[in-house]
């Protein structure tokens, strides 16, 4: 990768007026006399905050959505903004390293210039930095789903993940895909490996409804106080297999979170609240509006760029730092007693070639993997196409598992659960079990054959349609819809439950409420058997040697979509 | 509460109030007069109260919802207040046991108390899910349970004071669906 002088001023330009990167300067590889993560001081205390890493220890290719759409009252709001719209937004230039992090535009040419995001020794490099910097002023926050996404995370049970965060120095910590790995596990891993403390204020034991986490802490900066309070992922047994958690509940707990503010407030005086949240982007803004004295929400989940600037609902400021270790977000607070005076936010994209590796970092990631290299360099195919998940229907990923699943296993159609975490694979690459396995990897991997009337497949879209698009943000859970092979349908955001999906089609043909279709897919809800889906997508891979997606099973948006700026390519749907 | 005793008429100023900011909430307040909001004219409660039923299974659940309303409270004309708060999640992880809690904002002194409390899911087969009584050594009108929820629906709650006044909550809305794709 390299970048010309001309790239570099560019660069310095476009981050003094977006306040993207901080004033100062990216010199290629970090080694000039100038650099964008040099921060000018500013107040008494430093938040950092990173989230949903989904366990990708080295750098990835991460390409924003082409397609997330706002209905309600998020129409055309941050974060449901893509593509030109979110760089107009937010000020920042197409074909600028900001662009190549805040947009999908122009991906594939952009990445080659650019190169990979994240990575936990470039990560580390920075917050070393930082820390060098800022002391005991910073407090550093991970706001959870860092321990699953990888084949190294699954098979270590995020053994691999909770040392690189030791290592990283996290302080606090919030969870949801964690709780995949079970109760126990959890438990063993929070209380006997996780340096940082683990957070939740919305997590009772059933049925006693006793709180399982301690719900906040109060950490002290030179005399002020800091109340981080956790919010752990609300629809974890809804969304996740709830045999996995049998006796825990969740839910966002609004009224709980209000007494654990002013518990803070009141009882601990703290002089600033911030709530390190696993409730995703739509979740934080609602809460906020119905929780009082609430400064800060550092948000994930839903894997969005709400930076560069926070969002404001009343006196909270909210953002959503992104995912797969792209985004450093970085609050300069200057707090007084019992109220915060000022702050400055930085949004810091983490592009590994700007940044240099951490050795120690490097050398834990090394040891880490080394059991495993072989079965996670087994090369598979090769794509002659862009491989993307993250996007509200199909990305060409996802196609490729339904269309390996629909032959592995012999069925007309197939399902593929809408996940938000599965990284890209840029045109000519090699695609490896490691790379399988980062759209794959989870608990409860089994691959499935059910036979679905017509009406139990409506159904299903329509369920999972409302709890994305839902115009109430209590009820939306994040996630995408779910990923279709060789089902087609009109669809319609803006509708009510029953209502969104019509004309389906299944293999091109009207779809019958009651004719029985042979349907493939995995992760399901209930425990079953089958082979996992890795396995099968693996077989496929390695026969066909080379993967060309032409054709993605989209629907067909109706024409009130038109004007909704969370589409970056309306052609695609065909409005 | 820091005073014991609500005056009648400081409270029906109360909770008119409370009432149209419930309604003007939700939006769907119907009928002319806007002070006269009820379980009749309330989002939520069943659709069919007030409401002219579309099909014969709305009708049938307007007349159960009717039904067992007559046979608990003795009325269907119950006004909303939001001294009664219902605490339940917005989708429920489990339909076959949804935690839910209700509190009632009200003195609790020997000659001013919530008597009675009903708790009802109307798409249930037995549509009362539960009938609490207090005294005032109760201190609280409070209970938390779980109960079973055959697919989405609001939870209801209406309360009844020792003079026999009766009072509604917002309802709670809980959706039931299938699992998966998160995240």
């Amino acid at each position: 990768m390299h970048l010309s002088r001309r790239d570099f001023l560019q660069l310095m330009g476009a981050a003094g007026a977006a306040g993207f990167l901080t004033p100062g300067a990216i010199k290629a590889a970090w080694g000039g006399e100038r650099d964008p993560y040099d921060i000018p001081p500013y107040g008494n205390v430093s938040l950092l905050h990173m989230t949903d890493s989904h366990a990708q220890l080295l750098p990835v290719w991460w390409r924003e959505p082409g397609t997330n759409i706002g209905v309600g009252k998020a129409w055309n709001q941050t974060p449901h903004l893509v593509g030109n719209w979110k760089l107009r937004y937010y000020g920042v230039k197409a074909g600028t390293p900001e662009g190549y992090a805040l947009s999908c535009l122009d991906y594939d040419t952009l990445a080659h210039r650019y190169g990979k995001i994240g990575g936990y020794a470039h990560i580390a490099s920075i917050v070393k930095r930082f820390r060098n910097d800022l002391g005991d002023r910073m407090i550093f926050l991970d706001g959870g789903d860092s321990w699953q996404g990888s084949a190294t995370s699954l098979w270590t049970k995020a053994a691999d993940m909770v040392g690189a965060q030791n290592l990283l120095g996290v302080e606090y910590f919030v969870g949801h895909w964690e709780f995949t790995y079970g109760q126990d596990r959890v438990n063993y891993l929070i209380k006997h490996r996780l340096k940082a403390q683990f957070l939740a204020q919305n997590v009772f034991t059933i049925p006693w409804q006793e709180p399982v986490f301690t719900p906040y802490a109060i950490h002290e900066v030179r005399g002020y106080k800091v109340a981080i309070i956790g919010q752990a992922f609300p629809f974890t047994p809804i969304a996740n297999p709830a045999y996995l958690i049998p006796d825990w509940g969740f839910a966002i707990h609004t009224g709980h979170m209000q007494k654990m503010v002013n518990e803070c407030r009141e009882h601990h005086k703290a002089d600033v609240v911030v709530v390190l949240s696993h409730n995703g982007a739509d979740v934080d803004k609602k809460m906020a509006g119905l929780v009082k004295g609430i400064d800060i929400i550092l948000g994930g989940h839903t894997h969005e760029i709400m930076g560069p600037r926070p969002f404001r609902v009343n006196d909270t400021l909210i953002v959503n730092t992104s995912t797969n270790g792209k985004v450093l977000a970085r609050f300069d607070l200057d707090v007084g007693k019992g109220r915060l005076n000022g702050w400055r936010y930085h949004f810091l994209p983490v592009i590994a070639s700007f940044v240099p590796a951490d050795p120690d970092m490097a050398a834990y990631i090394r040891e880490a993997r080394a059991p495993y290299l072989a079965r996670l360099g087994e090369p598979l195919a090769t794509t002659e196409s862009l491989l993307y998940r993250r996007d509200n229907f199909n990305g060409t990923f996802d196609q490729v598992i339904c269309n390996a699943l629909r032959e592995e296993l012999d069925c007309e159609a197939a399902f593929s659960p809408g996940f938000r975490w599965g990284y890209c694979k840029l045109p000519g690459e090699t695609i490896t079990m490691e790379d399988l396995m980062a759209q794959t990897a989870i608990t409860y991997p089994e691959a499935t054959i059910t036979e679905y009337t017509g009406g139990e497949i409506k159904n299903i879209l329509e369920q999972v349609a409302d709890n994305i698009f839902n115009k109430d943000p209590y009820y939306i859970q994040g996630g995408d819809m779910i990923r279709v092979g060789h089902i087609d349908y009109t669809f319609n955001p803006n509708e009510t439950i029953g209502r969104r999906c019509s004309d389906i089609r299944i293999n091109g043909k009207q779809m019958s409420r009651t004719k029985k279709y042979k349907i493939a897919g995995w992760a399901a809800m209930t425990r079953v058997e089958g082979k996992a889906v890795w396995d099968l997508v693996a077989n496929y891979l390695r026969r066909e040697k080379t993967v060309r997606v032409d054709r993605v099973d989209l629907p067909r948006l109706t024409r009130n979509m038109r004007g909704n700026h969370g589409i970056a390519f309306p052609g695609k749907y065909k409005i | 509460m820091t005073s014991d005793v609500i005056k009648r008429r400081e409270f029906l100023r109360g909770s008119v109030t409370a009432v149209l900011a419930a309604a003007a909430g939700v939006g769907l307040l119907r009928g002319p007069r806007a002070n006269a909001a009820t379980i009749r004219n309330v989002a939520g409660w069943p659709e069919a109260f007030g409401v002219k039923a579309v099909n014969r299974v709305q009708a049938a659940y307007a007349q159960a919802a009717d039904k067992v309303l007559m046979e608990s409270v003795g009325t269907t004309h119950v006004p909303v207040s939001s001294r009664i708060k219902i605490s339940a999640p917005t989708i429920a992880e489990n339909g076959g046991s949804v935690p839910v809690t209700v509190s009632v904002d009200w003195p609790m002194t020997a000659d001013n108390y919530i008597e009675a409390v009903y708790m009802y899911v109307f798409h249930n087969p037995a549509p009362l899910v539960s009938e609490y009584h207090f005294t005032p050594a109760n201190g609280e009108a409070y209970f938390s349970e779980r109960i079973k929820m055959a697919k989405t629906d609001n939870v209801h709650v209406i309360a009844k004071t020792n003079k026999g006044v009766l009072m509604a909550a917002v309802p709670r809305k809980v959706k039931v669906t299938i699992g998966g794709c998160g995240g």
